[in-house]
């Protein structure tokens, strides 16, 4: 509009008016960027990298909500957590229960959006179906699973009685709660890891297909041999958020038996999770070891950031072994 | 790339066949599996809907009832009457109706922003912020927690909704997501031709970015919806059973007890996830394009 009005007149009306577009323009070019990335630094560091220094901190000193002070310990919390039999009893079930999920998920996983990968009627129907479980709240998969796995009346052990194995006290035994916990997991996550299958299978160029054929490789060869190489990058995705999603589980063991054990997990620990120790000590009991369980929270980032790397190389040589 | 699939001629897609075989027409076992999957998807939420429409005597029942039952409006009526439960189920209802909508307001108008930014924009330290910002994807949530509810009280948040929110107010991932759609979705020339305008940078974005990016926002603000709607371990921590959200509510009726009431619990289930069922089941279609979509370029 104003650039409109100033080629009429005469220079010297436009001159100050041009020179404090020009300043305006530079100023433009120069804050604009700042100001409209600073919304997520400032949230960032307000909620998220202050707290992370302020955890390292903390694991340093006896700090407790009761206590009216704290002093600075050093690493004694990590002294004491490395003897704590719970504490590994804690990680002990993480890893069972996230090998128990990830490795039979991701295998399904594939089987599945290789099959989705054909020519189907109902596509979108049956896409939308195995994400629906994704949809569903961890507390509300806690809860029906655990109606699902209850003893007596269980939808499951009324099954399995039905082909004459006797019920199973899932809760209570270690294995089986893992096995139990496993399928919550399971159920919520294939569907969502299969569409991510799904739609890098079908970014794999179709020549790789027609050579395999050229060379006499059936449907099971090609997929062994083009479709798995081709999804590696993807497989190493889905296996390092499986990792940072696994190590950090909380809801459903939280809840797994809530009307029995709440935040131990099980009257003998026996599915207790990293995450849940940590809020036991935090908040989960009358404890409020602040200094402790930010030692845990600690320890929970270097197991998460180890195994995410052993799991990238594991996954990475299983390529070259294959290739 | 789907729809491409169908579109290629029918000759060459025989062909394609006869040669590749990738393409297969799915025969009946095929179908038999995945219907197998879809029942084993579906179970669990049909289930809640047939606990939930029952009293709590029928849970118990043997052979187990299979059927939805006429109990499902008295639950519900149970469900929100404080005087049964020990959680105030419509404030919680509430609650999670304004966080959620708040964050997902505030995280795709956020990264849709800092996305321009990133992907338009020249400034000093960009690819660095950047990666700083890819980063911050990889730190668990659970490392800040402690700090984080201490900070809590120094703010006088505690027990109130505004500790559910302002954590959430971004997210990197939406910043992530919105700088490569606007990166490879927005042409250069349309930003020059609204700069020959006179637009300067908040313009360029408010006219032409905005709008430009309505399909990613829609995929973003679902995703975000839900997941704000499900979280769980960070309200749990901040807000009590008087001003809870709907799956601290949820979690708070099946609270340790000597016997639970499943129907009631699994009524409180069924409410919680019906407005995600509603919107996937009308908007399924984009979500399921959204994670697609976002696994290729991820």
């Amino acid at each position: 509009m104003s650039a409109l009005s100033g080629t009429g007149s005469s220079d010297k009306v436009v001159a100050a008016p041009r020179a404090r577009r020009n300043l305006l323009r530079r100023l433009d070019a120069k804050l604009s960027p700042y100001l409209f990335i600073s919304p997520f630094f400032l949230v960032f560091g307000v909620f998220g990298l202050f707290p992370l220094g302020y955890t390292a901190y903390i694991s340093l000193t006896d700090r407790n909500l009761l206590a009216p002070v704290s002093h600075f310990i050093g690493l004694h919390n990590y002294a004491l957590l490395l003897h704590d039999s719970y504490f590994w009893n804690s990680v002990e079930n993480t890893f069972a229960i996230w090998i128990l999920a990830t490795v039979p998920q991701l295998l399904l996983a594939l089987v599945i959006a290789h099959i989705l990968n054909t020519k189907l009627h109902a596509r979108t129907f049956f896409r939308m179906a195995i994400l629906l479980p994704q949809v569903t709240s961890l507390v509300a998969v806690a809860l029906i699973f655990t109606q699902l796995f209850a003893h007596d009346y269980g939808f499951v052990n009324y099954v399995f009685g039905k082909f004459g194995v006797h019920h199973i006290y899932w809760e209570s035994g270690r294995v089986s709660s893992w096995v139990a916990l496993s399928v919550m997991v399971m159920w919520r996550w294939t569907g969502y890891n299969a569409l991510i299958y799904l739609a890098a299978m079908q970014s794999i160029p179709e020549e790789l297909y027609e050579a395999a054929a050229v060379d006499g490789a059936r449907r099971f060869r090609q997929f062994i041999h083009v479709t798995v190489p081709m999804l590696r990058p993807t497989i190493i995705f889905t296996v390092i958020i499986s990792t940072i999603g696994g190590l950090q589980l909380f809801t459903e063991p939280y809840l797994f038996g809530q009307s029995t054990s709440g935040v131990t997990g099980g009257s003998n620990r026996q599915y207790q999770t990293i995450v849940m120790y940590l809020y036991e000590k935090f908040l989960g009991s009358t404890q409020f070891k602040f200094g402790y369980a930010a030692a845990i929270a600690w320890c929970l980032v270097l197991l998460i950031a180890l195994f995410g790397l052993v799991n990238y190389f594991l996954v990475s040589r299983i390529r070259s072994a294959e290739s | 790339m789907v729809a491409h699939s169908q579109a290629v001629p029918r000759r060459r897609r025989r062909s394609q066949r006869a040669v590749s075989r990738r393409f297969d027409s799915a025969g009946p076992f095929t179908y038999v599996f995945l219907i197998l999957v879809v029942m084993v998807s579906l179970f669990p939420l049909y289930w809640s809907l047939v606990v939930a429409s029952h009293d709590n005597a029928a849970v118990f029942a043997y052979p187990p009832k299979l059927l939805p039952g006429s109990n499902l409006f008295h639950n519900i009526h149970k469900l929100f009457n404080p005087d049964l439960v020990s959680v105030d189920f419509a404030k919680a209802l509430v609650n999670s109706a304004i966080v959620s909508s708040v964050v997902t307001v505030t995280v795709v108008f956020f990264s849709a922003l800092a996305g321009f930014a990133f992907a338009k924009l020249e400034f000093r330290g960009r690819k660095l912020l950047f990666v700083l910002v890819l980063a911050t994807l990889l730190v668990p949530v659970q490392l800040g927690l402690i700090p984080l509810y201490i900070e809590m009280i120094h703010f006088g948040w505690l027990n109130s909704i505004k500790a559910v929110i302002a954590p959430n107010l971004v997210t990197a991932f939406g910043v992530f997501l919105m700088r490569q759609y606007i990166a490879g979705g927005v042409p250069n020339e349309l930003i020059a031709a609204a700069r020959v305008d006179g637009c300067n940078s908040w313009r360029v974005f408010w006219h032409v970015i905005l709008p430009a990016v309505r399909p990613m926002a829609a995929v973003l603000g679902l995703l975000t919806f839900m997941n704000t709607w499900n979280d769980f371990l960070w309200p749990l921590i901040v807000l009590n059973a008087r001003n809870p959200t709907v799956q601290v509510a949820v979690a708070g009726i099946a609270a340790p007890a000597y016997t639970p009431d499943y129907s009631l619990i699994l009524a409180g289930c069924f409410i919680s996830i019906l407005p995600l069922l509603l919107v996937f089941l009308l908007l399924g279609r984009q979500i399921v394009g959204g994670i697609m979509q976002g696994a290729v370029k991820g």
